[in-house]
């Protein structure tokens, strides 16, 4: 442990506390990282790497607008400590659309529906619903409705959101969405 | 022509970044040497610090700072320091950190600013703070004995006699209601970055619905001018009013950003959104007669609001009762109580929503006492003239709202007798209500230039919430351009664009849009004149009614059209700019300028459990020329959703000993979610009205919501039998 951790001392203040070094994998790239322990993979995300699209609502796990994808599953990043990510693919919203900035099909959705009024639940929502998709849940509106309700939108957007996750869970199922 | 886009159901211009996570919002802002700060909160509700001990807070490393009351500078406290705002009500505006009195429970006390917000948190937990704690009294009702109209604007004059006509009257009502006090709850909590430059001028990066109230505010507090003060504000995370007034966070860090010489960051926490402005707690008593017909003969209607002890913050609550119904005799009254809470701030219908849950509640109570069907009886007592200021309506579809609401819902079907239909275990129930609000117009300032490179960019200070400014401002632009609008570039929340009043009142399509439209028409008047100089064979004789815009072209009647970037390269000319200042019309104020609408709500509640869902709405809304249908539409929606939460969901719950919200966060303090919303719909009923704005158009921001709640209240009586005069309708009201 030791070995992994270092004191930072700065020019006549006392010290900080111990940090610890961990390789955090975001969107693909390898991030060296200095990080408190008890610092929560959603503030590492917007305060140390800069990656604000991820938002914080609540810091308490009840409003979902941090929801990233880690491994694949969706998960409220205030309520994850960030030296516990080490090994894990994080995804946030500024890594879902093609290097040459093609929307992935949720973002491009959402854009089209206009299934969003102020976008700060945005990121949120859309990495619930990539999560919702690939697991191939959500196949009754109850149940959109039931897995989407971690997600709150205080714009009230829903019924755009629905309807754009209605329409591609349809495209999914009738095998149209690839045009 | 491919430029037309008024009216059409454009895609935001501004969504590219909102999906992609590029949309910046004030605490993102970042700086180098950013520190951070982190608010602490009194846990009395009233009374005195007696002690406030910061040494163990200091020890902790990385803190850089505490303020507190003891240490605040002093010309922080002196009285030319202007704490006010231009929406401050009338009173002494909350001064943060300004002296020991404890006004409230979860006022800011200190701020501790570190170099991670994890070593600010931390430190903050560790000030150590003894009160002298005084009775605390903060609820409405326990307060009723010092109800006021001190400082309360008048409610429209009485007309005729409600004493004589209630006693005359065939069928009579008196009832009361009540709603708690409700919190915004905007999903981005309140955050300002406040980046101090060397030359004592600052960057401001604050969430507020208009970048001026904050920049005024700023300058009266720190005795600095409008000219070494920028506010920034370019993406707000939902406000519904919070950001009308500039909030404790924005103080807190310039006071850090100033004091230490560094940009600083204050970020509310969740808890923290519940310190501040909320929509006030409100008992309404009604007293209603009609004749045998079931006509109106009397509206009696008294209001009581809660306040601060500081300010007398006051809404429109009692006058929409003589102004929806035809009504000879018509008595209104407002008071104010004050309580040991913060001053109240404007949230999203501020007044209306209230006010028309109690009116249109009572409407349903009436008709029923009439024998009549709700909408037969709303028929029946339609108002034609605005009674309260004796003027015409400029345009009033709501008679047509109610007839395509009844249709689209299907009205007809509505059980006729409450309590008597059910499928499987739940009671079927339907209701309905009017919704109004005002078609308000302000004065506004806008900037357009065309550049030789094509490109129109437009500008002016006002905001984008999630209305849609944005994109409905560059559909305006580059249809009276006729650009593509992937050639139009609109900028907003900046104070070094010109004057726009604050995002608010639902007047900024109306205000902004015509001021937009007013400025690029003037642009297009210039681009004429150098027309007629520089092609005077197709331009020379033309007017600007002659010419017209299209496809990045202008032509004269029928003769070539020429490309406005051939223009400007012909003139020699790398951009051609216009400024304009806007006002509505001067006959506007003979008229009375209001949009309308019919909800009508199904609701279904569990015969056993009491429980209670909404199956579905429809909103028929006439509120003049829609822009963007699809934002309109989605502001429609989103306002039922507030609706729904109203009625069945929100209450800010308050300890009645220590004036604490006890459920200050999301999980307990319960907003509506996705399995909360089904079947919901808005038509939009055309109307046709000049007078209202240059556009036509009324906004629609608030208008949503205003019926809702009275709807849903109405479809639970005609679901269950069961009257609920307090707000919200939980199933504990209805077993």
């Amino acid at each position: 442990m030791s070995s992994n951790t270092e004191s930072a001392t700065e020019n006549g203040y006392p010290a900080a506390p111990h940090r610890n070094k961990i390789t955090l994998t975001v969107n693909g790239q390898k991030h060296e990282l200095s990080l408190s322990p008890w610092t929560t993979l959603l503030d590492a995300l917007r305060q140390q790497l800069h990656l604000t699209g991820t938002k914080k609502g609540c810091d308490h796990g009840q409003c979902g607008a941090c929801t990233v994808l880690r491994d694949g599953e969706n998960v409220n990043s205030c309520l994850c400590l960030a030296v516990m990510q080490e090994g894990s693919e994080i995804v946030t919203v500024e890594g879902l659309a093609a290097e040459d900035g093609t929307l992935h099909p949720v973002q491009q959705a959402f854009l089209e529906n206009d299934g969003y009024q102020c976008g700060y639940c945005t990121p949120g929502q859309i990495c619930s619903t990539v999560a919702l998709l690939e697991h191939d849940r959500g196949n009754s509106p109850a149940e959109i409705r039931d897995l989407m309700s971690g997600n709150l939108c205080r714009c009230g957007a829903y019924t755009n959101i629905y309807n754009t996750i209605a329409e591609l869970q349809g495209a999914k199922q009738s095998g149209s969405d690839h045009e | 022509m491919g430029t037309n886009y008024i009216g059409q159901p454009q895609v935001r211009t501004d969504g590219r970044l909102k999906v992609t996570g590029q949309a910046t919002y004030a605490g993102e802002f970042t700086a180098r040497d950013l520190v951070y700060g982190y608010v602490v909160q009194s846990t009395i509700g009233r009374g005195r610090i007696t002690s406030i001990d910061t040494s163990r807070v200091v020890a902790v490393p990385g803190v850089r700072k505490v303020f507190t009351h003891e240490n605040l500078p002093e010309y922080l406290k002196r009285n030319s320091a202007d704490y006010s705002d231009p929406l401050a009500p009338p009173g002494q505006p909350f001064r943060p950190l300004h002296d020991a009195e404890v006004l409230y429970n979860g006022q800011p006390i200190a701020v501790v600013f570190a170099e991670t917000f994890e070593q600010a948190r931390h430190a903050a937990a560790l000030l150590w703070v003894e009160y002298a704690e005084e009775e605390v009294q903060p609820l409405l009702r326990q307060n009723l004995d010092g109800a006021t109209r001190e400082d309360v604007p008048d409610p429209p004059t009485a007309r005729g006699d409600t004493d004589t006509a209630f006693a005359a009257a065939a069928h009579t009502i008196k009832v009361e209601y009540s709603q708690p006090r409700h919190f915004h709850n905007p999903m981005e909590p309140h955050a300002t970055v406040a980046v101090y430059k060397e030359d004592g001028t600052l960057d401001i990066y604050d969430k507020i619905q208009g970048v001026a109230s904050s920049q005024q505010y700023v300058c009266g507090v720190f005795g600095l001018d409008k000219k070494q003060v920028r506010v920034v504000s370019p993406f707000i995370g939902g406000a519904f009013g919070s950001g009308l007034r500039p909030q404790y966070q924005l103080f807190l860090a310039v006071l850090g950003a100033t004091e230490l010489k560094r940009p600083a960051q204050v970020t509310l926490t969740r808890e923290q959104m519940f310190s501040f402005g909320h929509r006030p707690a409100q008992l309404q008593r009604f007293r209603v007669s009609t004749d045998a017909k079931g006509r109106l003969t009397s509206l009696d209607h008294t209001s009581f609001g809660e306040t601060s002890r500081f300010e007398k913050y006051n809404e429109t609550i009692v006058a929409w009762t003589g102004l929806m119904y035809d009504c000879e005799n018509v008595k209104l009254d407002y008071q104010l109580v004050p309580v040991d809470a913060y001053t109240p701030n404007d949230m999203r219908a501020p007044g209306g929503v209230t006010g028309m849950w109690a009116l249109e509640s009572a409407m349903d109570e009436m008709a029923n006492a009439a024998g009549l069907d709700p909408l037969a009886f709303r028929l029946l007592n339609y108002a034609e003239r605005d009674q309260n200021e004796d003027k015409p309506f400029s345009s009033k579809a709501l008679r047509e709202c109610y007839q395509q609401c009844a249709e689209r819902f299907g009205w007809k079907d509505r059980p006729t007798q409450p309590r008597s239909r059910q499928e499987g275990n739940e009671l079927v129930g339907f209701g309905m209500a009017t919704g109004a609000w005002e078609a308000n117009q302000q004065k506004a300032s806008a900037r357009a230039s065309f550049s030789a490179d094509g490109q129109l960019t437009v500008g002016t200070a006002t905001a984008d919430i999630g209305t849609g400014t944005y994109t409905v401002m560059s559909q305006i632009a580059a249809e009276t351009l006729g650009l593509p609008i992937d050639r139009v570039v609109f900028n907003l929340g900046d104070t070094d664009l010109p004057e726009s009043p604050i995002e608010g009142g639902s007047w900024t399509v109306a205000s902004v849009g015509s001021a937009v439209q007013s400025a690029v028409r003037m642009l297009s008047l210039r681009l004429l004149e150098l027309a007629r100089e520089y092609f005077p064979r197709r331009f020379k004789h033309a007017e600007l009614g002659d010419v017209t815009f299209s496809d990045g072209f202008m032509q004269a009647w029928s003769s070539e059209p020429l490309e406005l970037t051939g223009l400007l390269e012909k003139a020699g000319k790398e951009i051609v700019s216009v400024g304009v200042d806007h006002s509505p019309r001067k006959d506007r104020g003979d008229y009375s300028t209001y949009a309308h609408a019919c909800v009508m709500v199904e609701v279904r509640v569990d015969r056993d459990l009491g429980n209670v869902r909404v199956e579905r709405i429809v909103t028929a809304a006439a509120a003049g020329r829609i822009i963007n249908p699809k934002t309109a539409e989605n502001q429609i929606l989103g306002a039922m959703v507030w609706g729904i939460g109203m009625a069945l969901e929100e209450e800010g719950l308050v300890d009645h000993r220590s004036g604490r919200i006890m459920n200050a966060n999301l999980a307990e303090y319960h907003v509506p979610v996705h399995a909360d919303v089904q079947g919901l719909e808005a038509i939009f009923v055309e109307e046709h009205d000049e007078i209202v704005s240059a556009l036509g158009a009324k906004g629609v921001g608030e208008l949503g919501i205003v019926g809702v709640p009275a709807a849903i209240a109405n479809a639970v009586y005609n679901a269950t039998g069961v009257r609920v005069r307090e707000l919200p309708i939980t199933l504990d009201k209805l077993l």
